[in-house]
């Protein structure tokens, strides 16, 4: 405790109220209430309803969405896949060579999603690889971008591991792909669930590179709620956002589901 | 005869375990080195003399001037209310707090550009507080015109990336010894005194690493500034997303696209180099 007396602590907790309120609570329940609004001519949106929200699953809106589901999904799993390997075939080197290793899955993210666009879109764009215009040159983007968070998640999974079970399965005969997919994978089961949610609530949200690669069949919902704005149907785009971010919290839940241990349910 | 082989002989067979890099490194390489490889190249294709001429532009450098500007003042808003909100959920704190803490923390989940878009239902022309003062003032024309300049930005950015800072002087205030405030405190000393004393030092890794991380990440920012449609705040992603989806100019793009990494990768060295320090002293986790 900072401050004994009442008065101080009173205002202490004021100040943090209304800073949280202000800076994050204010623009989440102005979204919500755009995305309910059928008109907003005074303070105040009226006329509050689900149309919006509707509408934003039909036809156009629902591919959007559909096209953002897909591509967060199949790139959180390469993503997994490629930052659980790496986490685990770098686990026991020297310092140096971590280090490097450290480098090349996070240098991806240090860098401006939209010069991580261009690179893909200069070096994907002539044969023999040709996938300029492809979803899959989206998907390979995102997974990218979302690689390093898998990887660094798993690595600090695996640094916390206690290694005697793997030394004891190891003593009693068991191979190492038996020890790897019976007890290490098992027992790295919730941080691979962290970092699939952390890989696809980014790749849900994901603009720069998107936009500077998507091809006309492909507009993820963060491109779509971008024309949806500049076109002026704020309403419609904020109900796409809306779903956009209830699609990911719902996926969010599923995967922190799936990470927990089955027999502590 | 029937005995098992000897366990050493089983190992030796076994190929050496870095053998198993090579694949996700060899992944990595084709979607990520060699396009940027590819990109280095396509900027130099111009030679020279291209590079001098796209970086003495005055459009590229009045992006630099506009991205340093951003960040820096970002790095500065996200820093200063990162603080205020870090020493007050941690050394103030309230029934429920955590609960509060993980709901800034879920905020992460939350897309930058998204950030934008809710502001301008606050701030915008016809927002919020634009309406309420034109109800109040009589009058029909916004009396708050800030979103889409400079100032804007920098609120936007501020909002979205406190919650870094914040993660991380949570984790660094979460090492002080409680006991260690009580015995300053019952020796007399005030709450300026401990924050001075005990809290600021604490904090001060904390905050070297969030702001610099912050800087990188506010330095290569696009949503914000592509949703709030800024005029005359171009920054140097922005100018590459102009320059290539545009005008279709990927040599320029490419040598903006160059300038613009090497200046990430530098801020990121710095905050690899305060964050080390960061877990060097704290026992940090990864």
């Amino acid at each position: 405790m900072l401050f004994h007396s009442k008065f101080a602590r009173r205002l202490a907790w004021g100040t943090f109220f209304l800073l949280s309120a202000v800076f994050f609570g204010l623009p989440l329940l102005m979204l919500l209430l755009a995305a309910l609004a059928g008109q907003w001519n005074g303070v105040l949106p009226s006329q509050l309803g689900f149309g919006n929200l509707l509408d934003a699953l039909q036809d156009a809106r629902g591919h959007a969405l559909f096209a953002s589901l897909a591509t967060a999904a199949s790139a959180t799993l390469c993503a997994v896949v490629l930052g659980t390997w790496g986490a685990l075939a770098s686990r026991r080197l020297n310092g140096a060579a971590q280090r490097v290793i450290d480098a090349v899955y996070i240098t991806p993210i240090t860098l401006p999603t939209v010069t991580v666009g261009l690179a893909l879109l200069v070096a994907f764009s002539r044969p023999p690889l040709l996938l300029n215009g492809s979803p899959a040159l989206v998907i390979i983007a995102h997974v990218t971008l979302i690689t390093a968070y898998a990887y660094s998640g798993i690595r600090a999974g695996l640094a916390r591991l206690p290694e005697a079970y793997e030394q004891v399965a190891a003593s009693l005969g068991a191979s190492p792909a038996r020890i790897l997919f019976g007890v290490t994978l098992p027992l790295l089961r919730p941080y691979i669930a962290a970092a699939a949610s952390l890989g696809f609530a980014l790749s849900m949200g994901e603009l720069g590179a998107t936009i500077m690669l998507y091809p006309p069949g492909w507009v993820t919902a963060p491109v779509d709620v971008y024309a949806l704005t500049n076109r002026g149907s704020i309403f419609s785009g904020a109900a796409l956002s809306v779903l956009l971010l209830a699609a990911t919290v719902i996926a969010l839940l599923v995967l922190n589901r799936l990470g927990r241990h089955p027999r502590r349910s | 005869m029937s005995t098992p082989l000897p366990l050493r002989i089983r190992r030796g067979l076994r190929l050496p375990r870095t053998l198993w890099l090579l694949p996700p490194l060899a992944v990595l390489g084709l979607v990520f080195f060699f396009p940027l490889y590819e990109l280095v190249q396509q900027s130099l294709s111009g030679g020279a003399a291209h590079y001098l001429r796209v970086l003495h532009a005055p459009i590229f450098l009045s992006a630099l001037g506009h991205t340093l500007q951003i960040g820096l003042l970002s790095t500065l808003g996200c820093l200063l209310l990162g603080g205020v909100l870090a020493v007050l959920l941690a050394f103030v704190p309230f029934p429920g707090s955590s609960l509060l803490s993980r709901f800034i923390d879920a905020f992460l989940a939350y897309p930058s550009f998204l950030i934008a878009l809710s502001l301008t239902f606050i701030y915008g022309a016809a927002g919020l507080v634009n309406a309420s003062l034109m109800q109040l003032l009589h009058t029909s024309v916004p009396p708050l015109n800030f979103l889409y300049t400079t100032t804007g930005v920098v609120l936007a950015e501020t909002t979205f990336y406190t919650p870094f800072v914040l993660r991380l002087l949570l984790a660094a205030f979460g090492t002080i010894e409680r006991a260690q405030i009580e015995v300053a405190q019952s020796l007399g000393a005030s709450p300026w005194q401990v924050l001075r004393e005990i809290i600021a030092p604490a904090a001060l890794p904390a905050l070297l690493a969030g702001g610099s991380l912050t800087l990188m990440l506010t330095l290569n920012e696009f949503g914000i500034i592509f949703y709030l449609g800024a005029k005359g705040v171009i920054t140097l992603p922005m100018l590459i997303y102009g320059k290539a989806i545009q005008e279709f100019d990927y040599a320029q793009a490419s040598v903006i696209a160059v300038v613009s990494i090497v200046l990430s990768l530098a801020l990121y060295a710095l905050y690899r180099l305060s964050f080390n320090r960061l877990q060097r002293d704290h026992a940090l986790p990864l």
